[in-house]
C-alpha cells in the first residue's frame, strides 16, 4: 500500500494551478509554430503571432496567458493500492485549487448559476475519477476557459446517423462557433457511452497531446477528415479569417446503448492549459 | 500592416474613417463591463438614473481581468466574447456608447445598432492577456466592486491593439474573413 497525504495532493495541486496559467505546454506552442507555416492569410498570421507574442511575455512575467484562468478540470487516476491519508481526494483537490487560485493571482470564475454571485475562490473543481491498478496517483489538470465551453455542443443522434453524421455535427458545431471560442482551436469528441459519458469523454480527449496519432485507425481517419474540413471553413485565428481554425480533432469512443449514438464536441481555445503530474 | 493610431473617448469624424479589417491602436481613457455590469447600466437607464461614468462617446472593453500582483497595474486583460452583452449594447449605444472592443460575433441588432448611432466594434485578441495587458498604464475601480473581477473600471491605455470588425457602413471582418478563406485549406 502506498501512502499519499492530503497535503501532498493539495501542494500538487498548486503547482499544476499556477503552472499551467502561464507557461503554455510544448504541444501547444510547436502547434502553434507549425500552422505559421501553413496560414496563407495576412491576419491569421498577424493574430498567430501575437498568441506566440503572448506567451513568452506570459512566461517571462509570470503572468496569466489569459484573463480566463478556468474553471479547475482534472483526471484523476487512482490506483488500488494507494491510500490517501489525512482526508478525502475531493477535499483535499478543492484545498489545492482554493490555494493555488490565490497564490496565482488567478481569476475566480465559479459562481453561483442563477444569482451569479461569484463563490470567490474558484471551487468546487470539476474532478473526474479513474480507479486503476497499481500504486500510483495520476493527476491531469487543465484550465478550461469559458468562451470555448459555450460554444461546445452535445447530442443523441440515430444510430443511422453514421460516422458521415459525427462529422457534419462536428463540423457545423466548429461552423456556428466561429470566432467566438478564440480560434485556432483544439476540438474534444466523445462517441458513445451515453448522454452525461459522451461529454465526459470529449474532455477527455482534449488532454492527449497535439501531434500524437489516435491508435485507432478508424477514428484516426475521422480525425483527419474533421480536422481538413473545419480548416476549409475559412474561420482562420481569432476569426479575422484564415486557414487555421483548429490545432487538432481528438476522439474517444465508448460502447453505448444500441439505440443511441450520444456525439458530443467539446471546444477547447488555443490557450490550452494542459499539465499533469504522477504522485 | 498600416496601424491607425485612434483616441478615445471617440469622436464621429474618427469613426467615420474606420473600415471593417482596420487594425488600430487605441489610446486614451476607456471603460471596462461585462455581463453583470451591463445589466446594471441598463437598468440604470430605464429608471431614469444617472450611469457611473458619462457613456458619451466611450468604448466599453468587455474584460474580467486576473487580479493584478503587487506592483502591477492589471493582471492579464483580454476580451471576452461579446454575444453576451448583445442584449444590452444597442440601448448603451442610444445613449451614446460609441465604441465596444471584445472577440466575437454580434447579433443583427448590435450591428444595426452600430450603423444607427454611428459607434464601432472592435475585435482584440482573446488569450493575448498578458500581451493586452502591456498597453494598460493604470487601473481604477470606479463602480460595483462587489463584482470583482466584473466591476467596472476606468483604464487608461497607451496604444492598445484592436480590429475593427463592426463599422457604420454595415462591414463584418468576420464574414468577409471566412468567405476569402472559405475552401482555401489544403
Amino acid at each position: 500500500m502506498k501512502i499519499i497525504t492530503y497535503d501532498q495532493i493539495s501542494n500538487a495541486v498548486i503547482d499544476l494551478i499556477t503552472h499551467a496559467a502561464s507557461n503554455l505546454p510544448e504541444d501547444v506552442a510547436e502547434s502553434l509554430g507549425n500552422s505559421l507555416n501553413i496560414e496563407i492569410s495576412e491576419s491569421g498570421k498577424s493574430v498567430l503571432n501575437k498568441i506566440i507574442k503572448n506567451a513568452e511575455i506570459a512566461k517571462n512575467e509570470n503572468k496569466p496567458l489569459c484573463q480566463d484562468t478556468g474553471l479547475a478540470v482534472f483526471f484523476v487516476e487512482i490506483g488500488s493500492d494507494v491510500k490517501i491519508e489525512g482526508g478525502t481526494i475531493t477535499e483535499s483537490i478543492n484545498e489545492g485549487t482554493r490555494r493555488g487560485y490565490e497564490v496565482g493571482y488567478l481569476r475566480k470564475s465559479t459562481c453561483d448559476p442563477l444569482t451569479r454571485k461569484n463563490i470567490g475562490d474558484n471551487t468546487p473543481a470539476i474532478i473526474h475519477y479513474e480507479f486503476v491498478s497499481g500504486d500510483k496517483l495520476k493527476i491531469l489538470y487543465a484550465a478550461k476557459g469559458g468562451g470555448s465551453e459555450n460554444m461546445s455542443r452535445i447530442k443523441m443522434m440515430k444510430p443511422s446517423d453514421g460516422i458521415k453524421g459525427i462529422i457534419d455535427f462536428a463540423v457545423e458545431t466548429m461552423e456556428i462557433a466561429g470566432p467566438n471560442p478564440c480560434p485556432p482551436n483544439i476540438i474534444g469528441i466523445g462517441i458513445g457511452g451515453n448522454f452525461e459519458r459522451s461529454a465526459v469523454i470529449a474532455k477527455k480527449a482534449l488532454f492527449r497531446n497535439i501531434g500524437t496519432i489516435n491508435h485507432d485507425k478508424e477514428l484516426a481517419e475521422i480525425e483527419k477528415t474533421i480536422y481538413k474540413k473545419v480548416n476549409n471553413i475559412g474561420t482562420g485565428p481569432m476569426g479575422f479569417g484564415g486557414v487555421c481554425t483548429v490545432l487538432a480533432v481528438h476522439i474517444i469512443k465508448e460502447p453505448c446503448h444500441i439505440a443511441s449514438m450520444p456525439v458530443a464536441v467539446n471546444i477547447e481555445c488555443h490557450s490550452h492549459r494542459h499539465t499533469e503530474i504522477i504522485l | 500592416m498600416e496601424f491607425k493610431k485612434i483616441k478615445a473617448p471617440l469622436t464621429e469624424d474618427v469613426i467615420a474613417g474606420l473600415k471593417t479589417g482596420d487594425e488600430v491602436l487605441i489610446s486614451g481613457t476607456i471603460y471596462t463591463a461585462r455581463d453583470e455590469a451591463h445589466r446594471r447600466l441598463t437598468a440604470l437607464i430605464f429608471e431614469n438614473k444617472p450611469l457611473p461614468f458619462d457613456i458619451k462617446g466611450q468604448i466599453i472593453y468587455y474584460v474580467g481581468p486576473s487580479p493584478a500582483k503587487p506592483g502591477e497595474v492589471i493582471g492579464s486583460a483580454g476580451p471576452t466574447t461579446s454575444y453576451r452583452m448583445d442584449k444590452y449594447a444597442p440601448v448603451l449605444m442610444e445613449y451614446g456608447l460609441k465604441g465596444m472592443i471584445g472577440k466575437g460575433k454580434r447579433s443583427i441588432e448590435v450591428k444595426d445598432a452600430v450603423k444607427k448611432y454611428k459607434a464601432v466594434y472592435f475585435g482584440a485578441i482573446g488569450g493575448a492577456g498578458a500581451l493586452i495587458a502591456k498597453s494598460i498604464k493604470s487601473s481604477k475601480v470606479i463602480a460595483y466592486e462587489e463584482l470583482l473581477s466584473e466591476a467596472i473600471r476606468e483604464l487608461t491605455v497607451e496604444d492598445f491593439p484592436a480590429v475593427v470588425v463592426n463599422d457604420i457602413f454595415g462591414g463584418d471582418l468576420y464574414d468577409e474573413g471566412k468567405s476569402k478563406f472559405a475552401g482555401k485549406f489544403k
